[in-house]
Formats: structure tokens, sequence, C-alpha cells
């Protein structure tokens, strides 16, 4: 386990148009064990952020640091579960869950054990030889985050990974992923323009702004854990997400306004 | 809530239209529907229906003396001169002859084109270095260059196979190609995320991503591979079926002509069939199998 920082990222790709800066000196840090998540209105370079963390974007200037040390490139210590469903097809859902350790030489007996672990964490004993388009959206996902736990990563990266699940699926899927970070405390870093989403899991709430996007607040949730779904309906529940809409809308209204 | 409310809260059986049920899915209402899945005894019922059609039309032309049978002869005449063939002139030996070669220029086509389509579609300095000119080659159509097969190669097998390759590499690498460029970029970059070296990313991930669109082409290949062997036998060749066809057409045989076309196409299905078996096995993960 370790913290991970992004320091003063910029990027900036090139257009026909002119440059067009999607992150402008971007500075978030998580600490070990630690809950993030990033919200904002699309386009406010949330996804593009979170890629650079994992290394699969270089960024324009900028570093990434996992436990106090600079990374560059992508690597197993950020595990990622993108939004859409990237399970390997040819393979059944043991061997998905089993590629990352296959990869960096863990041997069959110790991958079978770490496979049999999370397949019982996860509930999906039964399903351990279905390939994965036998499985539903919540269920793929599910897979998605046990491969990703299989390497025994510092750090989680998720984007969106619950942007294409039905609300119920999704409700399922969000407790789910708290209890599994209670048991593993390991540093996540969560992309998703689900305001509800973002207080339910989080610790904190990087609150970001578009056109560049930049961290406009950082907001803590100071909601005692282990949460439950029924505490989306409280009344501190309800004021932090008042104040992270007021903060998002205020630049929407802006920019509204400029357009004018 | 007991059972008992829920029944309460539903509307009255006596209501004009039942609830909850669609209207009574009739024979003649599943088939005017689009899209509508029909029973599957029904669909092979069809497709003989369709073959029946066609031999029904062609033996009222024929049985009915509408056509003269030099033009069009009748279905028992082609079906007597199929046996004759097989049976008195040794017509499976061309039948071996053209199924020989197409084997090999296909293979060899296949042997080439395959890794470096995949190639292609996976690096870019290969793709900038082969595309251009293989698909500029591939509008060149590959009958044309017979004449030239002909005076580099003789009129032996070598020629036939030539041509074949010719035909099938060029659109086949293309289309290899596209199939490893389509590769989705998030199962490379969640590779990566796993810790793959870019050799795993291409060997573990690219490659079995590729394979069912690959073989898919390859069943679409064989098609044009039949093709260009009938062209090639029809301009120079002793043996084979298009030979035979066109020895039938000096001698005015339209029945054998026809028994010849006709035995192309069942060779034809039954490849088709045996990829699409290979398919289903080698890929039982597989979404769908293409047309």
């Amino acid at each position: 386990m370790s913290s991970i920082a992004a320091r003063a990222v910029t990027m900036t790709f090139p257009t026909r148009g002119g440059d067009l800066q999607a992150l402008d000196r971007v500075s978030v840090e998580v600490e070990d064990g630690h809950f993030a998540c990033i919200v904002g209105a699309s386009g406010c370079g949330k996804s593009t952020l979170l890629n650079i963390m994992a290394g699969l974007i270089r960024p324009t200037s900028g570093t990434i640091d996992v436990g106090g040390r600079g990374v560059e490139g992508p690597g197993a210590d950020r595990g990622m579960v993108f939004q859409s469903y990237t399970l390997f097809p040819w393979q059944r859902v043991r061997e998905n869950i089993e590629f990352g350790p296959s990869l960096n030489g863990v041997a069959a007996d110790e991958r079978r054990r770490i496979a049999d672990s999370l397949l019982e964490e996860m509930g999906l004993a039964e399903f351990a030889r279905a390939y994965p388009r036998e499985l539903s959206g919540g269920m793929k996902q599910r897979v998605a985050i046990a491969r990703a736990l299989a390497n025994n990563p510092d750090v989680l990266l998720m984007d969106e990974p619950f942007g294409a699940l039905d609300a119920l699926t999704r409700a399922g899927a969000q407790r789910f992923l708290t209890q599994i970070w209670e048991q593993h405390r390991r540093t996540i870093v969560f992309v998703t323009h689900d305001i509800d989403e973002a207080i339910y899991l989080g610790d904190t709430v990087f609150v970001m702004s578009p056109r560049p996007g930049r961290v406009k607040e950082i907001v803590p949730v100071d909601i005692a854990r282990p949460r439950s779904l029924e505490d989306m309906g409280s009344p501190q529940f309800a004021e932090l997400k008042r104040r992270i809409l007021s903060l998002i809308f205020a630049d929407v209204d802006a920019e509204a306004a400029a357009a004018r | 809530m007991s059972d008992r409310d829920v029944t309460t809260a539903a509307p009255p059986p006596a209501a004009v239209r039942q609830p909850g049920s669609a209207p009574r899915p009739t024979l003649a209402r599943t088939l005017l529907t689009p899209k509508e899945q029909i029973p599957r005894g029904l669909s092979v019922g069809l497709g003989i229906g369709g073959f029946a059609v066609v031999l029904a039309i062609w033996s009222i032309l024929t049985y009915g003396g509408l056509i003269e049978p030099l033009f069009l002869p009748e279905p028992g005449t082609v079906a007597k001169a199929l046996y004759d063939m097989f049976v008195h002139d040794n017509f499976a030996a061309d039948v071996w002859a053209s199924f020989y070669r197409i084997i090999i220029g296909f293979l060899v086509a296949a042997a080439i084109g395959i890794p470096l389509g995949i190639a292609i579609g996976s690096f870019r300095a290969v793709q900038a270095l082969f595309e251009p000119i293989i698909a500029a080659v591939r509008y060149m159509p590959a009958s044309a260059f017979i004449p030239l097969m002909i005076i580099w190669f003789g009129i032996g097998q070598t020629e036939k196979m030539a041509v074949i390759w010719f035909g099938v590499f060029f659109p086949l690498t293309l289309m290899v190609a596209d199939v490893s460029a389509n590769v989705p970029k998030e199962l490379v970059n969640i590779a990566y995320t796993l810790g793959a070296s870019r050799w795993h990313v291409f060997r573990r991930v690219l490659l079995p991503a590729s394979w069912p669109g690959v073989v898919d082409n390859l069943r679409i290949g064989l098609g044009w591979a039949w093709t260009y062997l009938i062209v090639a036998e029809l301009v120079a060749a002793s043996t084979g079926i298009g030979h035979v066809i066109l020895q039938s057409s000096r001698f005015l045989e339209t029945e054998k002509i026809i028994a010849g076309i006709i035995t192309i196409g069942v060779l034809g299905l039954l490849s088709d069939a045996a990829f699409r078996l290979f398919y289903r096995v080698l890929f039982p993960y597989a979404e769908r199998v293409a047309r």
C-alpha cells in the first residue's frame, strides 16, 4: 500500500484549432489507504488525470509519485478499472483474474490460491469457468475489480467503473466496493460524475472545474464508516451534496454567462 | 404488504385487454414482425423451399419445353451428367486438381498475409511501409495478371497457384490488418496496468483478440480463391473443374457446364460450413459468427 500524488500536472493536447489545455497544474494527493473521489462536469479532464496517474498518458508537465517515488509509464503497482467492459473475452473468469499474476511470474498454484480467494470474496466462485459474455454488467465489473486486486497493487484507479450499470445494480456495486475497501484498505482514486456516488464512497471529494481542468475544491467527507446506503438520506449527506453541486454549477453558470 | 393486497391492486380479470400480455402471437404475426425469431423447423423448411423454387422454375422451363435443352438442359439430364462425369470421366481427379491448387495457393497467401496483416495492424511503421503498396495492388484485378503469370510460370500448377495467391493475398492482408487494428485500445491499456510488457501486449492481447476475426476472414478469402481458380483454369489448363467446364462449352455439352458449376457451389458451401464449425470449436467465447 502506498500514497499516490499528482503534482502540478498540466496536459495540453494539440488540436487543429490550436492547443487545448485539458489540465492546468492539477495537484491531487491521496494518503495511504484513503478513498479519494474526483468529480466534475464532463470535459473537466478527470479521466485524463486518472490515465496520467496510471501512466497511460504522459503529461505535458508535472509528476506522479507512488509512495513518494516518481513513476513513469504504467505498472502493476497501480491497478485500473475502466467504465467499459475490459475483460479479455477469450479468457474465462479465473484466467482473467490470474492474468496479472501470470505476467509477473507468480507460480501457478499461488495464482490459483489468489484467484480462489478473490472469486470467493466477489461472490463469483460458481462463475470461475464462465466466459465474460455470459456475465451480467455488474458481474463483469466485479471480475474487473478482482483482476486489478489480484496483482496486490498499491493503488486502485477507477474510471467511472459503475457508469454503465443500471441504478439498482450500481447501488449494489457501490455497497460491494465499500466492503472490499474496508477489508483491503487499498488507496483508491475513483473518478465519477455521480455526486451521490462520490460522497457515499469517498473520504475526500476533489471537485474539478472545466476548461482548463483544475481542482476547484477539496471536500472532506466526514460521514462515519462503515457507511450504508441509508446514509444517503441523512442531512449531512444532503448538505455535502448541495455544496458540491453548487461548486460545479457555479462554473456551468459562469460559462453560460460568458457565452451570452 | 401481503399477497392479498397485491391481488386486489391488480386490474380486475374482466378487463377488456388481458393485463400484462401482448397480443397473441399467431404465426402470421410472428412472420411479419421485424427481427422476430421464427421456429427452427420453419427456418430450415424455408431454406429448402428456396432451393425447391429454383428447381421448380428450372423444371417448368425445361420439361415444359419453353427453353431449348442446348441452352438449359433438364435437371434430370444434369444429374445424369454429374453421375457420368464422376463414374466414367474421372471427374474426381479434376475436382482434386482444383482443390489442390486452391489449398496450396490459399495456404501460402494466408501464411504470409496473416503475420503481415497483424504486423500492419499493430505497428505503425510496418503499416506505413506496406499498406500503401498493398492497397494499390489490391485494385489491380488478379485476372489481369493471368497472361503475365503464364509468361512467368507457364500453364502448369504453379501458374494457377500464383493467380490464387495473388487474388487472395492482398485483400486478405488488409482485412487481417483491419482486424488487429480494431482491437480495443482499452484491452491494451488494461494489460499495461496489469504489468504487461510490450511483448506481452502483442503476444497475450493483440494476437488472441485478433484470431476470431482472422479465421472469419480466411473463410471469406477461400471464396475468392475459388473464383480466381476457375478464372485461371478457364484461361489455360489441362485438368481441373474450370478446364472441364471450358471443354464442355466447346462441345456444347451444356449439362456438363451446369454440373461443373453446381460442383463448385457444393464445394464452396462445404468449405464455408467447415470454417464455421472450426470457428465455433476454436472460439466458444465469441459473441457471433459473421455471414
